[in-house]
């Protein structure tokens, strides 16, 4: 067990959004969360990197980390939990005002305070990594979604992350860029990151994923491997879904 | 005595001869009056104008309302007063109670409370204007609120509030003429001068406002190039 997540519980206003979710997530593998409209899927991910504050939970990353929400948790602890984790938004939020290599050289060189040589060289290795090397210095309007995304992604991984997440990353895409994104996370996911992605992408999900969760409401309705969750689901309310993702 | 001097030769020049001749002998005491009055004027009060904006809006940004209600009673204050009163407290007021302050520090600081007041609403709603997401993008890469307002969001917001800011500097050009009142030998109190010697008061504020006229069309050719120059990272 590498990191998890127990007694996740927000809500918003009178709205419980989190009902005392569990989640654990093994060193190295992939768990993609399913789920409809309104369930919790991006509030969830948020809170695993506190840009959300859950009134209760806590989350652990193996022995040396642990945050309990419950207790008002400080500041440079928020910081440390957020350093651990790289996230990636469905509207890629880069910098517009920066270049592709200052988005992804921001958060070493001012948060981390890396030497600007070790930063630059890393940044050009992983904007190389996502296919990306020859648009350095091109601005976020001059990319096109898919490139956009991939900056996306090498400036999660530039705070070089033990844990990445994704919110459907490919949601915002014209179909034919998606590919390119999800390319970039297989080789990820090759490369043994371990990763929690929340995706309508079933297919994708069953290629990689490890673990799949249906949520739905609040709650975990169904955890288990793919071939289960998605093939064949223990749960009712999980078959409906596959169902109506699949034949809509 | 050079000032009289200057004054009455005016006067006598201005007897014998046609308004084209007084339109060129004034024209150079009021360009020296702009140059020398109201260019550093406007520029010093926009430029200390701009911190108490910059101040004043963060403070009404904040969440602790020990910051925020001082920084609305202020703006309310000065935008539910006019100008000329502010100048005339500052001037007259202070000097009343034994706060002597010179014409032109008195005018610098009216005029930049006033326009730090004004602008700090634009540039709170420049900064409002920016998406959640940027602020949540700069959170995730472990940014704190201070980082990430002085790195993500103020060099946005900036380009956003450029306009209205510049429409702040370009009005506030004219605003200076107001000075005049507290005795700053601006260009418009030149032209005040120039008329009670030659009555010719059609002719020289005209003149004056001809002058105004020219430092605010150079000033909004400036204000394109800027607001060009800031677009370069910008959909297009
Ligand atoms: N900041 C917020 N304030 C109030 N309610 C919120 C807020 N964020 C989310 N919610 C509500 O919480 C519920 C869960 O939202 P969430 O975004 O986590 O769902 P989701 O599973 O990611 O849905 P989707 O598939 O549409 O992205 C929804 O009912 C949503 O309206
Ligand atoms: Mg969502």
């Amino acid at each position: 067990m590498f990191i998890s997540a127990k007694g996740i519980t927000k809500s918003f206003g009178n709205l419980e959004v989190l009902k005392d979710i569990d989640i654990t997530i093994d060193k190295g593998n992939i768990v993609a969360i399913i789920g409809p409209s309104g369930s919790g899927k991006t509030t969830l991910l948020r809170c695993l990197n506190a840009l959300e504050m859950p009134e209760k939970g806590t989350i652990t990353f193996d022995d040396n980390f642990e945050i309990d929400f419950a207790q008002k948790p400080k500041k440079s602890v928020i910081k440390t939990l957020r350093l651990k984790s790289g996230m990636v938004f469905q509207s890629y939020n880069l910098f517009p005002h920066k270049t592709a290599l200052q988005n992804v050289t921001e958060g070493p060189l001012y948060v981390q305070k890396k030497n600007r040589q070790v930063v630059n060289e890393l940044a050009r290795q992983l904007l190389d990594k996502v296919g990306l090397a020859d648009k350095l210095n091109l601005y976020p309007h001059q990319l096109s979604g898919g490139q956009q995304q991939r900056v996306g992604i090498a400036r999660a991984l530039a705070i070089q992350p033990e844990l990445m997440l994704f919110d459907e990353p490919t949601s915002a895409l014209d179909p034919e860029l998606v590919g390119e994104v999800l390319k970039v996370m297989k080789d990820l996911a090759n490369e043994g990151w371990t990763m929690v992605i929340v995706t309508h992408e079933l297919k994708f999900a069953e290629q990689v994923a490890d673990k799949v969760l249906f949520m739905d409401n609040g709650v975990v309705v169904e955890e288990g491997p793919p071939e289960q969750v998605l093939k064949n689901p223990l749960e009712e309310r999980t078959r409906q879904f596959i169902q109506r993702i699949m034949n809509p | 005595m050079a000032k009289m001097f200057l004054n009455s030769y005016l006067y006598s020049i201005a007897a014998d001869m046609g308004g084209w001749e007084l339109f060129q002998n004034s024209l150079w005491p009021m360009i020296l009056g702009g140059i020398k009055n109201t260019i550093p004027l406007t520029f010093v009060s926009f430029v200390l104008g701009m911190f108490i904006a910059l101040l004043t809006a963060v403070m009404r940004l904040s969440t602790t309302k020990l910051l925020t209600i001082p920084a609305r009673m202020y703006v309310s204050a000065i935008r539910g007063t006019p100008l000329l009163v502010q100048l005339f407290i500052v001037f007259f007021g202070l000097g009343s109670i034994g706060i002597t302050i010179d014409p032109f520090p008195s005018a610098v600081i009216a005029f930049s409370l006033n326009v730090g007041a004004y602008s700090s609403e634009i540039i709170r709603a420049s900064i409002q204007s920016i998406p959640k997401g940027q602020w949540e993008a700069a959170t995730t890469i472990g940014m704190s609120y201070s980082q990430t307002l002085i790195r993500i969001i103020i060099p946005q917001a900036t380009r956003v509030s450029i306009p209205p800011l510049s429409n702040t500097f370009i009005s506030l050009v004219k605003d200076t003429s107001l000075a005049s009142l507290i005795l700053v030998t601006e260009l418009f109190r030149k032209a005040q001068e120039i008329a009670a010697r030659t009555y010719d008061f059609m002719l020289l504020y005209i003149e004056a406002a001809m002058l105004y006229w020219v430092i605010c069309f150079i000033l909004s050719i400036v204000q394109d190039k800027i607001e060009h120059r800031l677009e370069r990272y910008v959909a297009r």
